[in-house]
């Protein structure tokens, strides 16, 4: 593959502490392995993680942004939906 | 014991300050992290050899001594760390004999009867191990990629062939220490080692040298006879400490 055709990989990282892999950058790789080992190279220098994922950018599909307003607004006043209106008993000390 | 010590130091330091002249000028932003990172490593292993080194020396010496102070017939590498980067092939054809050295006698220093040799020699393993893969991985990649990548990776190969004898051909140094149980034996790497070449060079679709097999080797690093190439690495290497001796930042 030509250099130029190389695609554009997303890079998370997941830290020691972590439960989610984050997103750290972007870099573009022939393909998976290399997307990786460069993710490693580029990212993992100072510690920052213990596992990687590579997806290719054409396969993050995202919201429109000009949507925001009737999917997200909606919620503001929705307070019933929380999960805040429990008395927990003392005994329960990771809820 | 000393002199051996900086044989392993003078081997990483080299190859080392050799990848280091990669930083800024790698074909791409990650390939040129990646040698800077490898780059790194080497010095670190180089550090913590010429830190025993000095320990084992005395007399004032740090581990800054030896790098900065001796000229080039002290230094013990093997010729092949010396030699120049060249292109990215020659490069990579250099880290992948090299590597693949430092793999299995790092693998096999890990037994060595002397502890701090043997704790250098875990650590620089996990790094080694990376390395290998890295410079397997492009050997790969360029072998089995365009024409041109392939006729610039198999001429590499062949050019810096010559040099590969070297690492396994002890030195007075090495034999004594072998019979100490300190050193490995680094002839009895040999095999494996081409058995990793010839099989990395298999699935880059090029050609194992055969017909330079068993043939004569370039050799003299590890006894202080060096290429013409070395004063001029230790001209850059040396300038600053050579120009205000025991500067500090």
């Amino acid at each position: 593959m030509n250099k130029n055709e190389w695609p554009l990989w997303e890079i998370f990282i997941r830290s020691k502490a972590g439960l989610d892999h984050k997103h750290v950058g972007s870099l573009h790789a022939a393909d998976a392995q290399m997307a990786i080992e460069m993710a490693r190279d580029v990212y993992t220098r100072r510690q920052e993680g213990i596992s990687i994922w590579a997806i290719e950018s054409v396969n993050i599909h995202a919201s429109n942004p000009d949507d925001a307003a009737s999917f997200f607004d909606p919620m503001n006043d929705k307070v019933y939906r929380h999960p805040t209106f429990y008395d927990l008993p003392d005994e329960l000390t990771h809820m | 014991m000393i002199n051996y010590t900086l044989h392993l130091a003078d081997n990483a330091l080299i190859y080392g300050h050799r990848l280091s002249e990669w930083c800024g000028h790698g074909p791409i932003l990650e390939v040129d992290m990646a040698l800077s990172n490898i780059a790194l490593d080497n010095i670190g292993a180089a550090r913590s050899f010429y830190q025993y080194a000095a320990e084992l020396e005395g007399n004032g010496k740090t581990e800054d001594s030896y790098p900065y102070q001796r000229d080039v017939r002290e230094f013990k590498n093997v010729l092949l760390v010396e030699m120049p980067n060249g292109d990215f092939a020659d490069t990579i054809a250099r880290s992948l004999f090299f590597d693949a050295y430092q793999f299995l006698f790092y693998t096999a220093l890990k037994q060595s009867t002397d502890e701090k040799l043997a704790a250098i020699a875990e650590k620089s393993l996990k790094e080694v191990t990376y390395h290998l893969r890295f410079s397997k991985e492009w050997t790969i990649r360029l072998g089995d990629g365009t024409d041109e990548s392939k006729q610039k990776m198999q001429h590499a190969i062949n050019e810096l062939w010559s040099y590969t004898g070297e690492m396994f051909d002890a030195s007075e140094v090495e034999k004594e220490m072998q019979a100490k149980g300190i050193a490995p034996d680094i002839a009895a790497l040999k095999p494996h080692w081409e058995k990793i070449i010839a099989d990395t060079l298999e699935e880059a679709t090029l050609s194992f040298p055969i017909a330079l097999q068993g043939a004569w080797f370039q050799k003299g690093g590890k006894t202080g006879i060096h290429t013409e190439y070395f004063g001029l690495i230790l001209a850059e290497l040396q300038y600053l400490q050579k120009s205000y001796p025991g500067c500090e930042w």
